[in-house]
């Protein structure tokens, strides 16, 4: 007869992380500063982004609860829109255009080269969480085709060489800022 | 003739003080001193002025229909959220001339007895959010927005509203059902927003290129504006062009300035000096045009007549070593990708039409399938609840009839295949 619990379970138990507890009053700000509280609700989410990187659960159903709405119209709105996430996204937002006129100058070059020296697809995170990739409908800048996005940031023009080198940069960038 | 573009290339031309110089907030102080809310209308209905969005509904006519409802309060709505591919024009006007908008919004809200106004502003454009929220701020401070504007009694305020990433949003009920904090679905019309739109009282939706005109508008009058391109469709129009051309970008021209000359003289003429093949000229919703009919004119009549449209006036220009099936598929999936799932001809139909596209490309089509796509298409068009699913059909429709050999050798490839491999075709 073998033990439901092993010594090997407890030690397991013991050495994992503590699982992070979610500060919610950033929540709680966000909901007050908005008094007038119909119709609010894309905007707040928004903020609510912005805070975590991303709309976590238990922000979303509390933002719910406080301004008296379901929690399913939430969540509703939530998946409605592309550009809410409920899963932690990388430090850099990475957007590749998928319009007509992109893909006309090469744009899917550049995406297939994204995809390569990211190793990850659409709407996926890298690892170490550098980057998300994502690819979007048109970014509304067809004059610099092909055209991608990081984070805030147009980068236009592009063929498989300049990407390798603006994801470089980013790279540097990236691991310089973290070294700060 | 630039009107709209007339403070691109100026230094720091977004700042209150460069709009200022070009006599700008010249035309709100005249409306508020000298015209009664009639006379603004009858001044915007002289200049023929037609919606800018894609629709080319008659502006005038719009803005009367609000003024005459007397639920308040009333709502202007500029629609920012410029998310038809291939369009890039409201940006311009968002990023270097911000205070034409908001003096056009400012105009509109006097005229239809509006006391507040939002700016739906698609996500992808973080940057014209924050300029056009710096705008406000400094048009707030000189009076010219806000309480009690320029002591006339007339209260105006702007709110910049962010969207959330549907193109859906850009149809005017789904924003209405998006500003109210929804999932951005499109309502039934009628009853149209002028009488039930925002919280379901009388709202004009316009969008930003339409209200940049109006300041012009009433400070040179509805006939000078009514003089300028053709009769019917008059002003001049914001045209961008993308694709296989040399100098891509947003040009201003005379409405009904031929095709040809928007892609040869304007914009380079095609890359790398090759052939014209095909253009789209009202972006991803729009019929495409053949070489044959390079020569029509670009504004909403002579498009419709030519059975296609202006839309936003989103040019894409192919060049002849584009691949036409492919091109109506990439617009194919995006139309699938953005269907908001609310009514079934659009949300399941254009989910086949795109299967049937990809079984096509990968040489498992055959004849009928043009057919059974043409008759799809047909169903989608007609039992659509919005614009959205009519016209996500009218590049597989007007693909399949303009260059049928394409669909026919991917096609006649695929059998030739099966048929080598001792496959039954």
């Amino acid at each position: 007869m073998s033990a439901d619990v092993t010594l090997e379970d407890v030690r397991e138990e013991l050495e994992r992380e503590p699982e992070e507890v979610l500060d919610l009053a950033p929540v709680y700000r966000i909901i007050e500063s908005h008094r007038e509280m119909k119709g609010m609700l894309i905007p707040i989410l928004q903020e609510v982004q912005q805070v975590y990187g991303y709309v976590p659960e238990e922000a979303a159903n509390l933002a719910a609860d406080l301004m008296g709405i379901y929690r399913s119209q939430v969540f509703g709105v939530l998946t409605f829109y592309t550009q809410f996430h409920l899963t932690p996204r990388g430090r850099h937002i990475i957007r590749a255009c998928s319009g007509t006129a992109c893909h006309v100058r090469g744009g899917k070059t550049v995406i297939n080269r994204l995809e390569t020296v990211l190793g990850i697809g659409h709407g996926e995170t890298t690892e170490d969480r550098f980057a998300s990739f994502e690819k979007v409908a048109c970014l509304g800048a067809c004059g610099l085709a092909p055209v991608i996005m990081i984070d805030n940031d147009a980068h236009g023009q592009l063929d498989p060489l300049k990407t390798d080198r603006i994801i470089e940069a980013l790279k540097e960038m990236d691991s310089m800022r973290r070294a700060d | 003739m630039k009107i709209l573009t007339r403070n691109v290339g100026q230094p720091n031309p977004a700042h209150i003080d460069s709009y200022l110089v070009n006599e700008g907030y010249m035309a709100l102080p005249r409306v508020l001193r000298e015209m009664s809310p009639e006379d603004v209308i009858d001044e915007i209905k002289i200049s023929r002025l037609r919606g800018r969005g894609g629709a080319g509904f008659p502006a005038g006519m719009k803005w009367d229909f609000a003024s005459r409802d007397r639920r308040t309060p009333k709502h202007i709505i500029c629609n920012a959220d410029e998310g038809e591919p291939g369009t890039f024009k409201d940006r311009v006007i968002i990023e270097y001339d911000p205070h034409a908008l908001l003096e056009g919004m400012a105009i509109a809200g006097y005229a239809v007895g509006a006391t507040r106004g939002f700016i739906y502003i698609r996500g992808e454009y973080p940057e014209g959010a924050r300029i056009l929220e710096r705008a406000i701020r400094q048009a707030e401070a000189r009076s010219f927005l806000g309480r009690n504007i320029l002591n006339s009694g007339f209260d105006f305020v702007i709110t910049v509203h962010r969207g959330a990433g549907a193109y859906i949003c850009g149809e005017e009920t789904a924003l209405i059902e998006s500003l109210e904090g929804k999932r951005g679905q499109s309502r039934i019309r009628p009853p149209f927003p002028v009488n039930v739109g925002y919280r379901n009282l009388p709202t004009v939706v316009n969008n930003v290129e339409t209200l940049a005109n109006v300041a012009p508008i009433i400070l040179r009058g509805g006939s000078w504006y009514a003089g300028i391109g053709i009769a019917e469709c008059p002003g001049t129009k914001l045209f961008s062009i993308s694709g296989n051309v040399e100098k891509p970008g947003v040009y201003e021209l005379p409405m009904g300035v031929p095709l040809r000359e928007l892609i040869f003289e304007h914009a380079g003429g095609i890359t790398g000096g090759r052939n014209f093949k095909a253009a789209f000229p009202g972006g991803a919703s729009s019929g495409c045009l053949d070489a044959s009919e390079l020569d029509v004119r670009m504004d909403f009549n002579s498009l419709a007549a030519a059975g296609t449209m202006l839309g936003s006036g989103a040019v894409v220009v192919l060049d002849e070593t584009a691949d036409m099936v492919k091109a109506a598929c990439v617009f194919t999936r995006f139309f699938e990708h953005e269907s908001c799932g609310k009514c079934t001809p659009c949300r399941e139909g254009v989910y086949w039409v795109r299967q049937i596209m990809e079984n096509i490309l990968q040489g498992r089509g055959s004849e009928a399938d043009l057919d059974l796509l043409l008759d799809i298409c047909d169903s989608i068009r007609t039992t659509s609840f919005c614009g959205l699913g009519e016209a996500s059909v009218n590049p597989i429709v007007s693909t399949i009839k303009k260059f049928r050999d394409e669909y026919l050798a991917y096609i006649h490839a695929g059998s030739q295949e099966r048929t080598a491999l001792g496959e039954a075709s």
